[in-house]
């Protein structure tokens, strides 16, 4: 899947802010900064990477900066820069 | 027991701190906005925010509903598919001026029903925003088996009536009305427009009483300072209770005597008399000041 | 005739038997000066190198700071810095407390002018550097009371003590906030100053407003002063808070006020007579507002306010529905200004606030406290220290004293800050014992700790959502998923005193 560089979300406290670019290898390369790091940066990574496999991106470099948001927050803000990044929706 | 909707809260549909702990105000209904608050160029964003917030998020007893942008746009459509799939109690549609849009509502809502098999869920709710609204208030009222209330927008409203909104509200009266005409007449709620100065708490509850007295239901807000006002003003008073308890007594009485006649103090009770005294029972309980035990 | 001639040989010999001279009247001076011109004069009066001098401070020594102006601070930062121009080395800081604009000591740390700290709380930089392991030996950490204490018995020895203040005379006369029309600075009571001036081996009060003698009345005597220092500015008063009241417009914070507020009110402690005290932050700074309307509707009065004193309060008092105000460190400038001109706002040093061995410290005689939280665990222990990333960014304060102390201690926090949740399984760090408190007020509802049954009754029966706490803990942890473990090392950066002098906690390094 063909992906541009696209971004989702906000730096607002309980957002999250995705960007996603074009990567030349295969695999998620997630780059993680989060107000949560020690409690969650394992959990935050784990919902990004599940979230853009079940959309079909497994090649991708992502930025993340997380002010505290929650998983369903981080799944929709990764979706919409996955949805922005590939230009196919996730609507019919 | 019915369903309270004294308070319904408007939370921007893309922030996603407000969505998260919204009912811990107690609103009755929390209604997530993607239509207004919403920037044009945020709409998928917040779609896919509000979506995700309903499947996961534990709302408690809170009626969800969502406002969806116009059909005739091109994201009222895809808001319809995004928020009926995460299970949203109602849909309130923005701008509604006619039965035909609520129609056209309708089979959208049941296109993605009948995918999921749960073909009935879902609500819909009207805001009336124009005149001819107004004029068509009863026709969208009925126009489905989903409507559960209509609202009045009162900003666009006045808008389009070329005039502007006072605080003592007479350019609203004729609409308020109108509204609370046709949602009794369709046996469904009617709720108020918002206020919008938080500044002003003394007009705020002033505004309060004038709907309350005019016959409805409950009030779009915009702010949890704005709940406590309404439901005091909305939970019946003791007097109130009291009253209506002696004459849910004295059915009872009747009834035991096989008599047609219902007398409280040697006075006979009319029939709107036993229905507002029904009414302020089902409130009194709803709002927690009055136990079924207690009857 | 009765002449002193006559006496003069018996004079001789009581003077003998005393061992003392005769008087002679050529000693006698007197000095026709008109006196008004020494009274910008003292042999006190020094610059600060000559304080530090004449102190007699050596290395290894303890030296004490207060910190009424929190984050406007300017003493703790000039005095350090003059002591490592000055070739000091390895000296003790025995801080009320450190705030965000001590930063600067980390430098002085890391060259070894300052190898140990005791104070109530760090936060910012410093406090971040801290829990990585900054220092070799752990920094103690006493409440407000426990402070008091620990001077006053010898535990913390204090070689000299630096009391920055808005106006002092030249003998050492000394306040928080200053009379003359040159004043620069307020910050009101010098309560955590107080134990320091009169326990301290030398004292040295540092002013931005030297005034005339007498500088009456005085809350530091120059009684126990050594040194007067005077010097540009001994704090920014804007930091400690503006001159209005504030009124938080956070509809969380509102929550929380108006569910402490009826937790107050149908406690069954909400009596004429009764006395309170509420703790710094957005919620219990409200609730005030919500039980005046109660005391207003039900014509109740309180006895006292105690503690950290706000505009809110002065503004209750005077209304009339506070008798008396006590105050060991005023929140804002209103409160600041108040204890100034107001003989019914008291000052009070910190031992007789909060100390647990002093019997007549205020703590004893006070019916409810309104505290803040960091974390609440489910066997109802507090931590206003360390953050839930093990991070210290917090001050014990009264914390422990005022719940230990008083008849009905009441938390309110909310039980989410974005993603950190409030209520947890066991603290981070112990700060006060469960057994002290009372109820815990969230958004969520509120708990009451087992020991206290009547509470939850009355509760109850005024229709309040009262929750059992380890429901509150779950449902925090529905909301956010389950944090990881932090990564503590195995070196301590703290040890947490408890208010009897017991250690009731350590803090290790954190390492990321």
């Amino acid at each position: 899947m063909t992906i541009n560089k696209a971004f989702a979300g906000t730096l607002e406290s309980g957002d999250i802010m995705i960007q996603i670019e074009p990567s030349d290898k295969e695999g998620l390369n997630i780059e993680l900064d989060s107000t949560v790091m020690y409690q969650f940066g394992e959990q935050i990574k784990k919902v990004i990477a599940e979230t853009l496999t079940s959309l079909g991106v497994t090649s991708a470099n992502v930025k993340a900066t997380d002010k505290g948001a929650l998983d369903c927050t981080i799944k929709a803000r990764v979706t919409c820069a996955a949805v922005r990044a590939t230009g196919k929706d996730v609507w019919a | 027991m019915q369903r309270l909707r004294r308070t319904m809260m408007f939370v921007p549909g893309n922030n996603p701190a407000m969505m998260s702990d919204a009912f811990i105000y107690g609103p009755d209904s929390i209604m997530l906005d993607l239509e207004d608050s919403v920037t044009m160029a945020e709409k998928d964003a917040a779609r896919l925010l509000v979506h995700n917030a309903l499947k996961t998020i534990d709302y408690g007893n809170t009626e969800m509903v969502v406002r969806i942008n116009p059909l005739n746009t091109p994201f009222g459509k895809k808001d319809v598919e995004a928020v009926v799939t995460a299970g949203v109690h109602v849909i309130r549609m923005p701008k509604t001026e006619t039965a035909e849009e609520v129609v056209e509502l309708e089979q959208e809502i049941e296109k993605v029903e009948e995918r999921l098999g749960c073909v009935g869920r879902t609500q819909i709710m009207a805001a009336i925003e124009s005149t001819k609204g107004i004029i068509n208030a009863y026709a969208i009222a009925t126009a489905s088996k989903r409507m559960m209330g209509i609202a009045l927008g009162a900003e666009d409203y006045c808008a389009n009536l070329k005039t502007q909104r006072t605080t003592t509200g007479e350019e609203l009266l004729l609409a308020r009305e109108t509204i609370v005409v046709a949602a009794r007449a369709a046996g469904i709620d009617a709720l108020d427009t918002v206020f919008s100065n938080l500044n002003d708490m003394e007009t705020f509850r002033k505004e309060v009483e004038l709907i309350k007295h005019l016959g409805f239901d409950g009030k779009s807000i915009i702010n949890p300072r704005q709940i406590e006002i309404i439901n005091e003003i909305f939970t019946p008073t003791q007097k109130d209770i009291d009253k209506a308890k002696a004459i849910m007594g004295a059915i009872k009485e009747a009834e035991a005597k096989g008599s047609g006649v219902i007398a409280l103090n040697g006075k006979m009770i009319d029939k709107p008399v036993v229905i507002r005294a029904q009414r302020t029972i089902e409130l009194a309980i709803s709002a927690g000041v009055l136990t079924k035990e207690d009857l | 005739m009765n002449a002193t001639k006559d006496r003069q040989d018996l004079i001789l010999a009581e003077a003998k038997k005393l061992n003392k001279e005769v008087f002679d009247e050529k000693n006698l001076v007197k000095n026709p000066t008109e006196k008004q011109q020494f009274q910008k004069e003292s042999p006190k009066l020094v610059t600060l190198e000559e304080a530090i001098h004449k102190s007699g401070l050596k290395d290894g020594m303890t030296i004490s700071f207060h910190h009424h102006f929190r984050g406007g601070d300017k003493v703790v930062n000039m005095v350090v810095d003059k002591l490592a121009e000055m070739g000091f080395k390895n000296l003790s800081l025995a801080a009320s407390s450190l705030q965000d604009v001590h930063e600067p000591l980390i430098e002085h740390i890391k060259n070894g002018v300052i190898t140990s700290i005791s104070t109530s709380g760090l936060r910012g930089k410093l406090a971040d550097e801290i829990s990585r392991g900054l220092m070799e030996k752990p920094v103690v950490f006493r409440s407000h009371g426990g402070r008091g204490s620990a001077i006053a018995s010898g535990d913390l020895h204090i070689d000299v003590a630096f009391i920055g203040a808005s106006s002092s005379d030249p003998l050492g006369n000394a306040c928080g906030y200053s009379r003359s029309e040159n004043a620069k600075s307020i910050c009101g009571s010098l309560g955590y100053a107080l134990p320091d001036a009169q326990y301290a081996d030398k004292v040295v009060v540092l002013t931005d407003d030297l005034v005339a003698y007498p500088n009456t009345p005085n809350s530091i005597s120059e009684h126990n002063v050594d040194f007067v220092v005077e010097v540009d500015s001994v704090g920014d008063s804007s930091k400690i808070a503006s001159g209005a009241i504030r009124d938080t417009k956070n509809p969380r914070d509102i929550l929380l006020a108006k569910q402490a507020a009826k937790v107050i009110v149908n406690s069954g402690y909400f009596k004429e007579g009764f006395s309170i005290q509420t703790g710094s932050g957005g919620a219990s700074l409200a609730a005030v507002k919500y039980i005046r309307q109660s005391m207003i509707d039900q014509n109740i009065h309180a006895s006292f306010a105690l503690g950290g004193i706000t505009a809110h309060m002065v503004k209750l008092h005077e209304e009339g529905l506070i008798d008396r105000l006590i105050d060991v460190q005023s929140f804002d400038r209103v409160a600041a200004e108040s204890i100034m001109n107001d003989p019914k706002h008291k000052e009070v040093s910190a031992n007789e606030y909060a100390s647990a061995d002093e019997p007549g410290s205020a703590t004893h005689y006070l019916d409810i406290v309104i505290l803040s939280a960091l974390e609440v665990d489910t066997d109802f222990n507090v931590n206003v220290l360390v953050g839930s990333d093990g991070i210290i960014r917090g001050a014990i304060g009264g914390h422990p004293d005022t719940a230990a102390d008083s008849a009905l201690s009441i938390i309110v926090c909310p039980l989410l800050r974005g993603r950190i949740p409030c209520v947890v399984d066991k603290v981070t760090t112990l700060i006060t014992p469960g057994k002290s408190v009372d109820v815990v007020v969230t958004e969520y509802g509120i708990a009451v700790n087992p020991n206290r049954p009547e509470i939850a009754e009355r509760l109850k029966n005024a229709g309040l959502n009262v929750v059992d706490i380890n429901w509150l803990k779950e449902r925090a942890l529905k909301v956010i998923g389950t944090p990881a473990p932090l990564p503590f090392g195995d070196k301590v950066v703290g040890v947490v005193m408890n208010r009897d002098g017991s250690v009731l906690d350590v803090i290790k390094n954190i390492n990321a």
